[in-house]
Protein backbone atom coordinates (compact mmCIF):
# COMPACT_ATOMS: atom_id res chain seq x y z
CA UNK A 1 0.00 0.00 0.00
CA UNK A 2 2.58 2.26 0.83
CA UNK A 3 4.18 1.62 -2.50
CA UNK A 4 1.19 2.30 -4.21
CA UNK A 5 0.63 5.87 -2.68
CA UNK A 6 4.34 6.81 -3.42
CA UNK A 7 3.18 6.07 -6.33
CA UNK A 8 0.27 8.11 -6.61
CA UNK A 9 1.71 10.93 -4.35
CA UNK A 10 4.51 11.34 -7.68
CA UNK A 11 1.61 11.26 -10.35
CA UNK A 12 -1.23 13.11 -8.38
CA UNK A 13 -0.81 17.02 -7.03
CA UNK A 14 -0.99 16.98 -3.06
CA UNK A 15 -4.43 16.23 -1.66
CA UNK A 16 -5.74 15.04 -4.86
CA UNK A 17 -7.65 12.04 -3.05
CA UNK A 18 -7.85 13.40 0.40
CA UNK A 19 -10.09 16.37 -0.74
CA UNK A 20 -13.93 15.79 -0.54
CA UNK A 21 -15.26 17.75 -3.51
CA UNK A 22 -12.57 16.13 -6.04
CA UNK A 23 -13.86 12.48 -4.44
CA UNK A 24 -17.32 13.55 -5.29
CA UNK A 25 -16.31 14.59 -8.47
CA UNK A 26 -14.40 11.09 -9.43
CA UNK A 27 -17.19 9.24 -8.12
CA UNK A 28 -20.09 10.85 -9.99
CA UNK A 29 -17.68 11.79 -13.11
CA UNK A 30 -16.69 8.63 -13.13
CA UNK A 31 -20.60 6.68 -12.96
CA UNK A 32 -21.51 9.63 -15.21
CA UNK A 33 -18.32 9.10 -18.09
CA UNK A 34 -19.41 4.94 -17.55
CA UNK A 35 -23.20 5.64 -17.91
CA UNK A 36 -22.90 8.05 -21.08
CA UNK A 37 -20.60 6.15 -22.98
CA UNK A 38 -22.50 2.47 -22.38
CA UNK A 39 -26.02 4.54 -23.64
CA UNK A 40 -24.06 6.81 -26.24
CA UNK A 41 -22.86 3.35 -28.24
CA UNK A 42 -26.28 2.51 -28.92
CA UNK A 43 -27.07 6.38 -29.56
CA UNK A 44 -24.29 6.51 -32.45
CA UNK A 45 -25.20 3.50 -33.99
CA UNK A 46 -29.54 4.34 -33.94
CA UNK A 47 -28.01 7.53 -35.43
CA UNK A 48 -29.81 9.92 -32.58
CA UNK A 49 -26.77 11.86 -31.96
CA UNK A 50 -28.82 14.97 -32.74
CA UNK A 51 -31.44 14.41 -30.38
CA UNK A 52 -28.99 13.46 -27.81
CA UNK A 53 -27.14 16.58 -28.19
CA UNK A 54 -30.98 18.51 -28.08
CA UNK A 55 -32.22 16.34 -25.07
CA UNK A 56 -29.05 18.19 -23.24
CA UNK A 57 -30.41 21.11 -24.20
CA UNK A 58 -33.76 20.99 -23.40
CA UNK A 59 -32.92 19.18 -19.95
CA UNK A 60 -31.09 22.89 -18.73
CA UNK A 61 -34.50 24.18 -18.97
CA UNK A 62 -35.34 21.76 -16.08
CA UNK A 63 -31.96 22.23 -14.36
CA UNK A 64 -32.34 26.40 -14.33
CA UNK A 65 -36.43 26.07 -13.49
CA UNK A 66 -34.65 23.62 -10.24
CA UNK A 67 -33.30 26.93 -9.09
CA UNK A 68 -36.61 28.57 -8.85
CA UNK A 69 -39.10 25.82 -7.32
CA UNK A 70 -36.07 24.86 -4.67
CA UNK A 71 -35.90 21.34 -5.86
CA UNK A 72 -32.65 19.34 -6.72
CA UNK A 73 -30.93 20.52 -10.05
CA UNK A 74 -30.95 16.67 -10.95
CA UNK A 75 -34.70 16.36 -10.59
CA UNK A 76 -34.73 19.27 -12.79
CA UNK A 77 -32.37 17.94 -15.39
CA UNK A 78 -34.14 14.66 -15.30
CA UNK A 79 -37.81 15.70 -15.50
CA UNK A 80 -37.32 17.56 -18.51
CA UNK A 81 -35.31 15.59 -20.41
CA UNK A 82 -37.35 12.29 -19.40
CA UNK A 83 -40.52 14.48 -20.61
CA UNK A 84 -38.58 15.72 -23.98
CA UNK A 85 -37.03 12.34 -24.29
CA UNK A 86 -40.99 11.11 -24.33
CA UNK A 87 -42.32 13.51 -26.40
CA UNK A 88 -39.87 12.91 -29.66
CA UNK A 89 -40.60 9.17 -29.47
CA UNK A 90 -44.33 9.94 -29.30
CA UNK A 91 -43.93 11.83 -32.43
CA UNK A 92 -41.76 8.74 -34.12
CA UNK A 93 -41.25 10.99 -37.15
CA UNK A 94 -39.29 8.69 -39.65
CA UNK A 95 -38.13 11.22 -42.05
CA UNK A 96 -34.61 12.27 -41.32
CA UNK A 97 -34.89 15.67 -42.54
CA UNK A 98 -38.25 16.18 -40.75
CA UNK A 99 -36.98 14.77 -37.35
CA UNK A 100 -34.14 16.69 -37.55
CA UNK A 101 -36.05 20.05 -38.47
CA UNK A 102 -38.43 19.01 -35.55
CA UNK A 103 -35.49 18.20 -33.26
CA UNK A 104 -33.83 21.91 -33.92
CA UNK A 105 -36.66 23.70 -33.31
CA UNK A 106 -37.27 21.99 -29.68
CA UNK A 107 -33.58 22.38 -29.27
CA UNK A 108 -34.39 26.23 -29.53
CA UNK A 109 -37.49 26.09 -27.48
CA UNK A 110 -35.47 24.81 -24.48
CA UNK A 111 -32.77 27.01 -24.35
CA UNK A 112 -35.34 29.70 -24.78
CA UNK A 113 -36.79 28.61 -21.20
CA UNK A 114 -33.76 27.98 -20.08
CA UNK A 115 -32.80 31.50 -21.00
CA UNK A 116 -35.61 32.86 -19.24
CA UNK A 117 -35.40 30.52 -16.19
CA UNK A 118 -31.68 32.16 -15.66
CA UNK A 119 -33.08 35.34 -15.58
CA UNK A 120 -35.08 34.85 -13.11
CA UNK A 121 -32.30 32.96 -11.03
CA UNK A 122 -29.86 35.94 -11.17
CA UNK A 123 -32.58 38.53 -10.37
CA UNK A 124 -33.51 36.34 -7.26
CA UNK A 125 -30.26 36.06 -6.35
CA UNK A 126 -31.04 32.65 -4.96
CA UNK A 127 -28.30 31.22 -7.42
CA UNK A 128 -25.19 32.99 -7.97
CA UNK A 129 -22.95 31.05 -10.53
CA UNK A 130 -26.10 29.25 -11.54
CA UNK A 131 -25.66 30.16 -15.44
CA UNK A 132 -22.16 28.31 -15.97
CA UNK A 133 -22.75 25.67 -13.43
CA UNK A 134 -25.71 24.39 -15.47
CA UNK A 135 -24.59 25.26 -19.11
CA UNK A 136 -20.83 24.41 -18.43
CA UNK A 137 -20.59 22.57 -15.48
CA UNK A 138 -18.77 22.91 -12.33
CA UNK A 139 -17.81 19.32 -10.54
CA UNK A 140 -16.34 20.20 -7.86
CA UNK A 141 -19.27 22.08 -6.62
CA UNK A 142 -21.28 18.66 -7.04
CA UNK A 143 -22.51 17.78 -3.07
CA UNK A 144 -21.83 14.65 -1.60
CA UNK A 145 -25.55 13.97 -0.96
CA UNK A 146 -25.70 13.48 -5.08
CA UNK A 147 -23.57 10.65 -5.41
CA UNK A 148 -26.30 7.90 -4.74
CA UNK A 149 -29.08 9.27 -6.25
CA UNK A 150 -26.88 9.75 -9.22
CA UNK A 151 -25.44 6.72 -9.70
CA UNK A 152 -28.96 4.84 -9.13
CA UNK A 153 -30.01 6.48 -11.99
CA UNK A 154 -26.95 5.51 -14.24
CA UNK A 155 -27.54 2.44 -12.65
CA UNK A 156 -31.10 2.83 -14.05
CA UNK A 157 -30.05 3.86 -17.93
CA UNK A 158 -27.39 0.91 -17.90
CA UNK A 159 -29.19 -1.70 -16.65
CA UNK A 160 -32.31 -1.29 -19.17
CA UNK A 161 -29.39 -0.97 -22.42
CA UNK A 162 -28.23 -4.44 -20.85
CA UNK A 163 -31.70 -5.94 -20.94
CA UNK A 164 -32.59 -4.44 -24.57
CA UNK A 165 -28.87 -5.09 -25.97
CA UNK A 166 -29.84 -7.74 -28.53
CA UNK A 167 -32.83 -6.27 -29.57
CA UNK A 168 -31.53 -2.68 -30.21
CA UNK A 169 -28.35 -4.48 -32.07
CA UNK A 170 -31.08 -5.81 -34.29
CA UNK A 171 -32.98 -2.56 -34.76
CA UNK A 172 -29.71 -0.69 -35.61
CA UNK A 173 -30.22 -3.27 -38.55
CA UNK A 174 -33.24 -2.82 -39.52
CA UNK A 175 -36.33 -1.79 -37.61
CA UNK A 176 -38.29 -4.31 -40.13
CA UNK A 177 -35.78 -7.22 -38.90
CA UNK A 178 -36.19 -6.25 -35.04
CA UNK A 179 -40.19 -5.86 -35.67
CA UNK A 180 -40.44 -9.17 -38.02
CA UNK A 181 -38.72 -11.32 -34.83
CA UNK A 182 -41.32 -10.45 -32.62
CA UNK A 183 -39.69 -6.94 -31.07
CA UNK A 184 -41.94 -3.86 -30.43
CA UNK A 185 -40.05 -1.64 -31.72
CA UNK A 186 -41.63 1.53 -30.42
CA UNK A 187 -41.72 0.31 -26.84
CA UNK A 188 -37.92 -0.15 -27.85
CA UNK A 189 -37.67 3.42 -28.96
CA UNK A 190 -38.83 4.50 -26.06
CA UNK A 191 -37.09 2.81 -23.41
CA UNK A 192 -33.90 3.27 -25.10
CA UNK A 193 -34.91 6.87 -24.81
CA UNK A 194 -35.64 6.65 -21.39
CA UNK A 195 -31.93 5.79 -20.69
CA UNK A 196 -30.59 8.38 -22.87
CA UNK A 197 -32.88 10.79 -20.80
CA UNK A 198 -31.29 9.85 -17.97
CA UNK A 199 -27.74 10.00 -19.17
CA UNK A 200 -28.09 12.85 -20.95
CA UNK A 201 -29.04 14.18 -17.66
CA UNK A 202 -26.31 12.94 -15.28
CA UNK A 203 -23.65 14.59 -18.40
CA UNK A 204 -25.59 17.80 -17.95
CA UNK A 205 -25.03 17.85 -14.56
CA UNK A 206 -21.37 16.86 -14.86
CA UNK A 207 -19.80 18.94 -17.61
CA UNK A 208 -22.66 21.32 -18.04
CA UNK A 209 -26.09 20.79 -20.45
CA UNK A 210 -24.07 22.41 -23.65
CA UNK A 211 -21.37 19.74 -23.32
CA UNK A 212 -23.13 17.06 -22.69
CA UNK A 213 -23.59 15.28 -25.83
CA UNK A 214 -19.21 15.25 -25.96
CA UNK A 215 -19.67 12.80 -23.38
CA UNK A 216 -22.51 10.76 -24.89
CA UNK A 217 -21.19 10.91 -28.61
CA UNK A 218 -17.24 11.31 -28.06
CA UNK A 219 -16.12 7.78 -26.08
CA UNK A 220 -18.80 6.29 -28.32
CA UNK A 221 -18.00 7.29 -31.55
CA UNK A 222 -14.61 6.86 -30.68
CA UNK A 223 -15.07 3.40 -29.48
CA UNK A 224 -17.19 2.76 -32.60
CA UNK A 225 -14.04 3.52 -34.96
CA UNK A 226 -11.79 0.65 -32.99
CA UNK A 227 -14.05 -2.10 -32.51
CA UNK A 228 -15.30 -4.51 -35.05
CA UNK A 229 -17.89 -6.47 -32.15
CA UNK A 230 -20.59 -4.92 -29.84
CA UNK A 231 -19.14 -5.86 -26.65
CA UNK A 232 -16.12 -4.54 -26.89
CA UNK A 233 -16.80 -1.91 -28.31
CA UNK A 234 -19.00 -0.90 -25.52
CA UNK A 235 -16.42 -2.12 -22.80
CA UNK A 236 -13.98 0.28 -24.87
CA UNK A 237 -16.20 3.38 -24.90
CA UNK A 238 -16.77 3.18 -21.07
CA UNK A 239 -13.19 3.14 -20.45
CA UNK A 240 -12.53 5.56 -22.57
CA UNK A 241 -15.59 7.73 -20.98
CA UNK A 242 -14.39 6.89 -17.42
CA UNK A 243 -10.35 7.98 -18.62
CA UNK A 244 -11.65 10.73 -19.73
CA UNK A 245 -13.29 12.18 -16.97
CA UNK A 246 -10.80 11.66 -14.76
CA UNK A 247 -8.07 12.97 -16.59
CA UNK A 248 -9.99 16.46 -17.23
CA UNK A 249 -10.28 16.12 -12.47
CA UNK A 250 -7.06 15.85 -12.38
CA UNK A 251 -6.03 18.01 -14.97
CA UNK A 252 -8.45 20.82 -13.50
CA UNK A 253 -6.89 20.32 -10.16
CA UNK A 254 -3.41 20.82 -10.92
CA UNK A 255 -4.25 23.60 -13.22
CA UNK A 256 -4.60 25.20 -9.71
CA UNK A 257 -1.19 25.07 -9.79
CA UNK A 258 0.17 26.63 -13.02
CA UNK A 259 -1.93 29.63 -11.90
CA UNK A 260 -2.27 29.84 -8.63
CA UNK A 261 -5.24 30.50 -7.54
CA UNK A 262 -7.15 30.20 -10.53
CA UNK A 263 -7.82 26.82 -12.10
CA UNK A 264 -9.32 25.67 -15.51
CA UNK A 265 -12.82 24.63 -15.81
CA UNK A 266 -12.96 20.80 -15.68
CA UNK A 267 -15.54 20.79 -18.25
CA UNK A 268 -12.90 22.24 -20.42
CA UNK A 269 -10.40 19.38 -19.59
CA UNK A 270 -13.01 16.72 -20.49
CA UNK A 271 -14.29 17.23 -23.37
CA UNK A 272 -10.68 18.23 -25.25
CA UNK A 273 -9.35 14.82 -23.77
CA UNK A 274 -12.30 13.43 -25.66
CA UNK A 275 -12.04 15.44 -28.48
CA UNK A 276 -8.12 14.18 -28.96
CA UNK A 277 -8.82 10.18 -28.26
CA UNK A 278 -11.60 11.03 -31.36
CA UNK A 279 -9.11 12.35 -33.37
CA UNK A 280 -6.68 10.07 -32.79
CA UNK A 281 -8.55 7.30 -33.00
CA UNK A 282 -9.67 8.53 -36.54
CA UNK A 283 -6.34 8.46 -37.54
CA UNK A 284 -5.45 5.21 -36.62
CA UNK A 285 -8.16 3.59 -38.45
CA UNK A 286 -8.08 5.41 -41.08
CA UNK A 287 -4.25 3.95 -41.55
CA UNK A 288 -5.71 1.02 -40.83
CA UNK A 289 -8.54 0.87 -43.77
CA UNK A 290 -5.44 2.05 -45.97
CA UNK A 291 -3.49 -1.15 -45.25
CA UNK A 292 -6.71 -3.34 -45.61
CA UNK A 293 -7.47 -2.03 -49.06
CA UNK A 294 -4.17 -2.04 -50.14
CA UNK A 295 -3.42 -5.91 -48.89
CA UNK A 296 -6.81 -6.83 -50.22
CA UNK A 297 -5.91 -5.47 -53.55
CA UNK A 298 -4.15 -8.13 -55.41
CA UNK A 299 -7.12 -10.20 -55.12
CA UNK A 300 -10.32 -10.13 -57.33
CA UNK A 301 -13.87 -11.04 -55.89
CA UNK A 302 -14.30 -14.02 -57.23
CA UNK A 303 -11.61 -15.42 -55.20
CA UNK A 304 -13.07 -13.49 -51.99
CA UNK A 305 -15.95 -15.36 -52.17
CA UNK A 306 -14.65 -18.58 -53.37
CA UNK B 1 -40.13 -35.59 -50.60
CA UNK B 2 -42.31 -32.99 -49.89
CA UNK B 3 -45.45 -33.74 -47.60
CA UNK B 4 -48.56 -33.22 -48.18
CA UNK B 5 -49.44 -30.34 -45.73
CA UNK B 6 -49.11 -26.45 -46.64
CA UNK B 7 -46.68 -24.09 -45.25
CA UNK B 8 -48.63 -21.44 -46.36
CA UNK B 9 -52.03 -20.99 -47.45
CA UNK B 10 -53.52 -17.51 -47.88
CA UNK B 11 -57.52 -17.32 -48.74
CA UNK B 12 -59.07 -14.88 -49.87
CA UNK B 13 -56.88 -12.01 -48.80
CA UNK B 14 -57.85 -8.40 -48.90
CA UNK B 15 -55.22 -5.39 -47.80
CA UNK B 16 -56.40 -1.78 -47.47
CA UNK B 17 -53.65 1.12 -46.66
CA UNK B 18 -54.94 4.37 -45.13
CA UNK B 19 -57.86 3.51 -47.24
CA UNK B 20 -56.85 1.96 -50.43
CA UNK B 21 -57.08 -1.25 -51.66
CA UNK B 22 -53.76 -2.59 -52.12
CA UNK B 23 -54.59 -6.53 -52.66
CA UNK B 24 -57.71 -8.00 -53.25
CA UNK B 25 -58.88 -11.31 -52.95
CA UNK B 26 -55.79 -13.08 -53.19
CA UNK B 27 -55.54 -16.60 -53.06
CA UNK B 28 -52.31 -18.80 -53.32
CA UNK B 29 -50.97 -22.05 -50.89
CA UNK B 30 -47.19 -23.31 -50.58
CA UNK B 31 -45.41 -26.88 -49.82
CA UNK B 32 -42.51 -27.65 -47.77
CA UNK B 33 -39.47 -26.93 -49.88
CA UNK B 34 -41.05 -24.75 -52.63
CA UNK B 35 -39.91 -22.37 -54.55
CA UNK B 36 -41.99 -19.52 -55.55
CA UNK B 37 -41.26 -16.30 -57.01
CA UNK B 38 -43.53 -13.07 -56.28
CA UNK B 39 -43.51 -10.70 -59.57
CA UNK B 40 -44.93 -7.43 -59.76
CA UNK B 41 -44.04 -3.63 -60.85
CA UNK B 42 -43.41 -1.47 -57.78
CA UNK B 43 -46.17 -0.53 -55.92
CA UNK B 44 -48.48 -3.24 -56.99
CA UNK B 45 -48.54 -4.72 -53.62
CA UNK B 46 -45.35 -7.16 -53.14
CA UNK B 47 -43.98 -5.44 -49.96
CA UNK B 48 -47.36 -5.08 -48.85
CA UNK B 49 -48.42 -9.08 -48.83
CA UNK B 50 -44.71 -9.82 -47.44
CA UNK B 51 -45.64 -7.60 -44.40
CA UNK B 52 -49.40 -8.99 -43.62
CA UNK B 53 -47.34 -12.80 -44.17
CA UNK B 54 -45.50 -11.05 -40.93
CA UNK B 55 -48.26 -10.41 -39.45
CA UNK B 56 -46.57 -6.05 -39.38
CA UNK B 57 -49.97 -5.44 -41.32
CA UNK B 58 -53.15 -6.36 -40.49
CA UNK B 59 -55.21 -7.79 -43.63
CA UNK B 60 -59.27 -6.33 -43.85
CA UNK B 61 -60.77 -9.54 -44.62
CA UNK B 62 -59.22 -13.16 -45.42
CA UNK B 63 -57.17 -15.57 -43.92
CA UNK B 64 -53.18 -16.76 -43.69
CA UNK B 65 -52.41 -19.91 -42.33
CA UNK B 66 -48.98 -20.82 -41.52
CA UNK B 67 -48.29 -24.16 -40.40
CA UNK B 68 -45.22 -25.42 -39.14
CA UNK B 69 -43.33 -28.59 -38.97
CA UNK B 70 -43.51 -30.43 -35.40
CA UNK B 71 -40.15 -30.65 -35.16
CA UNK B 72 -39.95 -26.91 -35.59
CA UNK B 73 -40.05 -24.41 -32.99
CA UNK B 74 -43.61 -22.21 -33.66
CA UNK B 75 -41.82 -19.01 -32.89
CA UNK B 76 -39.61 -18.98 -35.95
CA UNK B 77 -41.92 -20.44 -38.17
CA UNK B 78 -40.67 -17.32 -40.69
CA UNK B 79 -37.68 -16.43 -41.22
CA UNK B 80 -37.12 -12.58 -43.13
CA UNK B 81 -34.79 -10.49 -45.26
CA UNK B 82 -36.24 -7.06 -45.73
CA UNK B 83 -36.21 -4.52 -48.84
CA UNK B 84 -33.36 -2.10 -49.08
CA UNK B 85 -31.15 -2.56 -46.01
CA UNK B 86 -28.76 -0.22 -45.83
CA UNK B 87 -25.93 -1.08 -43.28
CA UNK B 88 -23.79 1.24 -41.84
CA UNK B 89 -20.15 0.51 -42.09
CA UNK B 90 -19.59 2.09 -38.57
CA UNK B 91 -21.83 -1.18 -37.10
CA UNK B 92 -19.91 -2.64 -34.80
CA UNK B 93 -21.17 -6.28 -36.10
CA UNK B 94 -19.25 -8.88 -38.24
CA UNK B 95 -21.21 -10.73 -40.23
CA UNK B 96 -20.87 -13.87 -38.07
CA UNK B 97 -22.72 -11.54 -35.81
CA UNK B 98 -25.28 -10.64 -37.74
CA UNK B 99 -25.99 -14.18 -38.28
CA UNK B 100 -25.68 -15.21 -34.43
CA UNK B 101 -28.51 -12.02 -33.73
CA UNK B 102 -30.79 -14.50 -35.99
CA UNK B 103 -31.17 -17.11 -33.39
CA UNK B 104 -32.14 -15.23 -30.53
CA UNK B 105 -32.26 -11.32 -31.05
CA UNK B 106 -35.74 -10.62 -29.62
CA UNK B 107 -34.18 -12.03 -26.10
CA UNK B 108 -33.42 -9.93 -22.97
CA UNK B 109 -30.40 -10.00 -21.47
CA UNK B 110 -27.03 -10.12 -22.34
CA UNK B 111 -26.21 -13.40 -24.70
CA UNK B 112 -23.56 -16.02 -23.07
CA UNK B 113 -21.43 -17.54 -25.46
CA UNK B 114 -20.92 -21.03 -25.65
CA UNK B 115 -19.16 -23.40 -27.85
CA UNK B 116 -23.16 -24.91 -28.98
CA UNK B 117 -23.65 -21.16 -29.89
CA UNK B 118 -20.73 -20.76 -31.88
CA UNK B 119 -20.74 -24.03 -33.84
CA UNK B 120 -24.25 -23.78 -35.17
CA UNK B 121 -23.69 -20.00 -36.23
CA UNK B 122 -20.38 -21.70 -38.30
CA UNK B 123 -22.30 -24.44 -40.15
CA UNK B 124 -24.54 -21.45 -40.95
CA UNK B 125 -21.75 -19.73 -41.91
CA UNK B 126 -20.79 -22.56 -43.91
CA UNK B 127 -23.93 -23.46 -45.49
CA UNK B 128 -24.56 -19.71 -47.28
CA UNK B 129 -20.96 -19.70 -48.43
CA UNK B 130 -20.38 -16.66 -45.70
CA UNK B 131 -17.06 -18.25 -44.04
CA UNK B 132 -15.10 -16.36 -45.96
CA UNK B 133 -15.90 -13.21 -44.31
CA UNK B 134 -17.57 -14.04 -41.16
CA UNK B 135 -15.22 -11.86 -39.34
CA UNK B 136 -15.21 -8.77 -41.13
CA UNK B 137 -17.75 -6.29 -40.25
CA UNK B 138 -20.95 -6.15 -42.19
CA UNK B 139 -21.25 -3.00 -43.38
CA UNK B 140 -17.96 -3.31 -45.33
CA UNK B 141 -18.94 -6.39 -47.19
CA UNK B 142 -20.34 -6.26 -51.00
CA UNK B 143 -24.25 -6.21 -51.59
CA UNK B 144 -24.07 -10.13 -52.46
CA UNK B 145 -22.13 -10.69 -49.16
CA UNK B 146 -24.31 -9.15 -47.15
CA UNK B 147 -27.27 -10.69 -48.94
CA UNK B 148 -25.82 -14.02 -47.90
CA UNK B 149 -25.50 -13.20 -44.44
CA UNK B 150 -29.14 -11.58 -43.78
CA UNK B 151 -30.33 -15.12 -45.76
CA UNK B 152 -28.19 -16.67 -43.25
CA UNK B 153 -29.47 -14.60 -40.23
CA UNK B 154 -33.04 -15.62 -41.68
CA UNK B 155 -32.48 -19.38 -41.70
CA UNK B 156 -30.92 -20.40 -38.51
CA UNK B 157 -33.70 -20.92 -36.90
CA UNK B 158 -34.66 -22.89 -39.61
CA UNK B 159 -38.34 -21.00 -40.28
CA UNK B 160 -40.77 -23.20 -42.68
CA UNK B 161 -41.19 -20.28 -44.59
CA UNK B 162 -38.70 -17.82 -45.89
CA UNK B 163 -39.71 -14.47 -47.09
CA UNK B 164 -37.29 -12.10 -49.02
CA UNK B 165 -38.01 -8.53 -50.14
CA UNK B 166 -36.59 -7.73 -53.06
CA UNK B 167 -33.07 -9.50 -52.95
CA UNK B 168 -31.53 -9.71 -56.00
CA UNK B 169 -32.30 -5.81 -56.24
CA UNK B 170 -28.97 -3.56 -56.70
CA UNK B 171 -27.25 -7.01 -57.16
CA UNK B 172 -24.59 -6.85 -59.94
CA UNK B 173 -26.10 -10.26 -62.79
CA UNK B 174 -23.74 -12.92 -61.24
CA UNK B 175 -24.56 -12.16 -57.86
CA UNK B 176 -27.92 -12.65 -58.81
CA UNK B 177 -27.23 -16.15 -60.34
CA UNK B 178 -25.06 -16.95 -57.23
CA UNK B 179 -27.82 -16.02 -54.59
CA UNK B 180 -30.71 -17.50 -56.87
CA UNK B 181 -28.96 -21.06 -57.08
CA UNK B 182 -28.12 -21.02 -52.85
CA UNK B 183 -31.65 -20.02 -52.15
CA UNK B 184 -32.30 -23.04 -54.60
CA UNK B 185 -30.44 -25.46 -52.59
CA UNK B 186 -31.29 -24.21 -48.80
CA UNK B 187 -35.29 -24.39 -49.90
CA UNK B 188 -34.59 -28.48 -50.80
CA UNK B 189 -31.56 -28.73 -47.81
CA UNK B 190 -33.69 -26.64 -45.41
CA UNK B 191 -37.12 -28.05 -46.46
CA UNK B 192 -38.13 -24.58 -46.06
CA UNK B 193 -40.88 -22.74 -48.38
CA UNK B 194 -39.34 -19.48 -50.30
CA UNK B 195 -41.58 -16.15 -50.56
CA UNK B 196 -38.99 -14.12 -52.87
CA UNK B 197 -40.15 -10.82 -54.76
CA UNK B 198 -38.93 -9.48 -57.12
CA UNK B 199 -39.97 -6.71 -60.29
CA UNK B 200 -38.09 -9.03 -63.22
CA UNK B 201 -38.83 -12.77 -63.18
CA UNK B 202 -35.83 -13.74 -65.57
CA UNK B 203 -33.40 -14.75 -63.33
CA UNK B 204 -35.99 -16.79 -60.94
CA UNK B 205 -37.40 -19.01 -64.06
CA UNK B 206 -34.96 -21.82 -64.26
CA UNK B 207 -35.47 -22.02 -59.89
CA UNK B 208 -39.11 -21.27 -59.61
CA UNK B 209 -41.48 -23.94 -58.93
CA UNK B 210 -44.75 -21.73 -58.49
CA UNK B 211 -45.45 -18.18 -59.30
CA UNK B 212 -47.39 -15.39 -57.83
CA UNK B 213 -48.13 -12.45 -60.25
CA UNK B 214 -49.11 -9.16 -59.21
CA UNK B 215 -51.07 -6.54 -61.10
CA UNK B 216 -54.32 -4.30 -60.59
CA UNK B 217 -54.22 -5.27 -56.79
CA UNK B 218 -54.66 -8.97 -57.72
CA UNK B 219 -52.88 -11.92 -58.03
CA UNK B 220 -52.24 -15.06 -60.53
CA UNK B 221 -50.87 -17.70 -59.28
CA UNK B 222 -49.40 -21.68 -59.73
CA UNK B 223 -46.98 -22.73 -62.29
CA UNK B 224 -44.81 -20.86 -64.41
CA UNK B 225 -46.53 -22.30 -67.31
CA UNK B 226 -49.80 -21.75 -66.07
CA UNK B 227 -49.71 -18.09 -65.02
CA UNK B 228 -47.27 -16.70 -67.93
CA UNK B 229 -49.81 -16.89 -70.55
CA UNK B 230 -51.69 -14.38 -72.81
CA UNK B 231 -55.02 -14.92 -71.61
CA UNK B 232 -54.11 -15.46 -67.68
CA UNK B 233 -52.14 -12.11 -68.01
CA UNK B 234 -54.48 -10.34 -69.78
CA UNK B 235 -57.32 -11.14 -67.31
CA UNK B 236 -55.46 -9.74 -64.66
CA UNK B 237 -54.04 -6.11 -66.15
CA UNK B 238 -57.50 -5.82 -67.25
CA UNK B 239 -56.38 -5.60 -71.26
CA UNK B 240 -54.85 -7.01 -73.61
CA UNK B 241 -51.35 -8.70 -73.10
CA UNK B 242 -49.43 -10.72 -75.02
CA UNK B 243 -46.45 -13.39 -73.82
CA UNK B 244 -44.70 -14.21 -77.04
CA UNK B 245 -41.75 -17.08 -77.11
CA UNK B 246 -38.96 -15.98 -78.87
CA UNK B 247 -35.67 -18.11 -79.05
CA UNK B 248 -36.94 -19.76 -75.99
CA UNK B 249 -37.64 -16.69 -74.41
CA UNK B 250 -40.36 -15.41 -73.46
CA UNK B 251 -42.08 -11.88 -73.58
CA UNK B 252 -44.84 -10.27 -71.93
CA UNK B 253 -45.91 -7.42 -74.08
CA UNK B 254 -48.82 -4.89 -73.43
CA UNK B 255 -50.10 -4.42 -76.77
CA UNK B 256 -53.64 -3.29 -76.62
CA UNK B 257 -53.48 -0.99 -73.71
CA UNK B 258 -55.20 2.78 -72.91
CA UNK B 259 -52.59 5.52 -73.54
CA UNK B 260 -52.03 5.96 -69.72
CA UNK B 261 -50.77 2.59 -69.51
CA UNK B 262 -48.69 2.67 -72.43
CA UNK B 263 -46.82 5.59 -70.67
CA UNK B 264 -46.61 3.63 -67.19
CA UNK B 265 -44.79 1.12 -69.02
CA UNK B 266 -42.52 3.37 -71.12
CA UNK B 267 -41.40 3.94 -67.48
CA UNK B 268 -41.26 0.21 -66.33
CA UNK B 269 -38.98 -1.94 -68.80
CA UNK B 270 -41.32 -4.85 -70.03
CA UNK B 271 -40.53 -7.86 -68.76
CA UNK B 272 -39.04 -10.79 -70.33
CA UNK B 273 -39.52 -14.44 -69.33
CA UNK B 274 -37.26 -17.22 -70.89
CA UNK B 275 -39.05 -20.73 -69.73
CA UNK B 276 -37.24 -23.23 -68.66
Amino acid sequence: MTGLHALLAAVLAPGFLANGPVRTALIVGGGTGLVAAVVGVFTVMRGQSFAAHALGDVSSAGGSASYLLGVRPMLGFIGMAILAAAGMEWADIQDARERDLVTGVVLGAGMALTALFLYFDARSGSASGAAISILFGSMFTLPASIAVPALGAGAVAVVTIGALYRPLLVSSLSAELAAAQGTRVRLLGLAHALALALAVSLSAMTVGAILSPALLIGPAATALRLARRPGPAVALASLLGIAAVWGGILLAYDSYYWTPGHGWPVSFFIVFLIFLGYVAANMASGSRTAADVSRAEPHCSRCEQD
Amino acid sequence: MKSATEVLSIDHLTVALSGRTVLRDVSFSLSPGEFCALIGTNGSGKTTLLKTILGLVRPQSGTIRIATAADRDAASRIGYVPQKISLDPSLPLRARDVVSLGMDGGRLGLPLPSRERRERVDRMLDAVGATGFAERRVGDLSGGQQQRVLIAHALIRRPSLLLLDEPLANLDIRSVAEIVVLLRRLATEYDTAILLSAHDMNPLLPVMDRIVYLANCCAAAGKPEEVVRTEVLSRLYGYHIDVVRVHGRVVVIAAGAPDEIHAAIAKDPIHTAEIP
